[in-house]
């Protein structure tokens, strides 16, 4: 005969209790772990590495890079000296944490200060996968247009901050920044927005000021 | 896509909750989908379809209850019902100033199963792969 089973679960606790090991490994470690999340071409890789490169010289980074298939990103990392894992998803549109979980045992954590982790290129699946990172950033760029928000709500509900890339192409564009603005205000009110440009380097200092000032919060917050 | 990572989630819950209650076969599965997950309900179907055969949950009827987000007017004070894409501002007073709640999540909240054979050994279970 049939049975009614309750089951109220998450569907997505298996990845979860994986995520909060991660982030138990992180703070252990005492570094910070960025999951930088954008649509493909946004300026992921480019934002990494303009960031390693106005870092102050006493912080030191490592990378985990997410691809579906390619090297080429992690390439550009390894050239500056970074300790860089790749992922290579195999066709998947995101990293989970079980992923993240086998990449940790190829970075010497106890010497890192930051560890970004560049997810797939992809404004919804990553979404949903929470690594055990302390931040979650959306990398969002203007030729992207300014409906970003407005379309892929679950994404930008979950952000911490946004960085708003290739801002020095907002001249010559049809980007409403305060329709860009409002949008992340419905959505997550007060959070943070970075307008920067890789490529001049505009808006880089601010942002690596602000993630510098989170790393230090949470190494406040744990006594160090 | 992620639908394919989410639905091995959903079947891996529904067969360990089966499993645990000693069940012969599960006819139906109840999921709460938030409307800002960005998951397909078809998609979902498509891919339990293929991934249950073999399995106890093989043949299962999905039951998805779509979950709108709920967006709140700060200036009217009214709540509406919010699917992607968001409209830019209240659809009751035309304020900007909206706030979203809720619409995130993704449960298995229960799973409907016929009870095990009290004879094993009988007529066979259906292989787990
Ligand atoms: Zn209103």
């Amino acid at each position: 005969m049939a049975t009614h089973i309750p089951v109220v679960k998450a569907i997505l606790s298996a990845n979860d209790a994986v995520a909060a090991e991660n982030r138990a490994a992180f703070d252990a470690a005492g570094l910070l772990a960025v999951n930088l999340m954008s649509s493909p071409g946004a300026g992921k890789t480019s934002l990494i590495l303009a960031t390693l490169e106005r870092l102050p010289p006493s912080l030191r980074a490592g990378v985990i890079e997410g691809d579906i298939a390619s090297t080429l990103d992690a390439e550009r990392i390894a050239a500056r000296n970074v300790p860089v894992v790749q992922i290579n998803t195999g066709g998947a549109c995101h990293l989970d944490a079980p992923m993240i979980r086998s990449a940790l045992s190829h970075l010497p954590l106890p010497d890192l200060d930051l560890l970004f982790i560049e997810n797939v290129g992809n404004l919804v699946c990553p979404a949903e996968f929470d690594l055990g990172a302390h931040l979650r950033i959306v990398v969002a760029s203007v030729p992207e247009g300014h409906d970003k928000p407005y379309k892929y709500p679950g994404m930008f509900q979950k952000a911490d901050a946004v960085v708003l890339n290739k801002a020095d192409l907002m001249p010559y564009i049809d980007f409403d920044l305060s329709a860009f603005q409002n949008g992340l205000s419905i959505l997550r009110p007060g959070i943070p927005l970075f307008l920067l440009s890789c490529r001049t380097g505009q808006g880089v200092d601010e942002w690596v000021g602000w993630l510098t000032a989170q790393l230090e919060a949470r190494r406040g917050d744990h006594g160090r | 896509m992620h639908e394919l990572a989410i639905t091995q989630a959903l079947l891996s819950i529904v067969l360990e909750a089966a499993e645990a209650a000693g069940a012969r076969q599960v006819t139906a599965v109840e999921l709460t989908v938030g409307a800002l997950t960005g998951y397909v309900d078809d998609s979902i179907r498509f891919y339990f379809e293929r991934l249950s055969e073999g399995t106890l949950a093989e043949g299962a009827l999905l039951r998805i209850r779509r979950e709108p987000g709920e967006g709140r007017c700060q200036t009217c004070g009214g709540a509406f019902p919010v699917e992607p894409p968001l409209l830019p501002a209240c659809p009751l007073c035309g304020s900007p100033d909206i706030r979203i709640a809720g619409g995130n999540r993704c449960i298995v909240e229960r799973i409907e199963v016929e009870d095990g054979d009290p004879h094993p050994g009988g007529e066979g279970h259906p292989q787990r792969q």
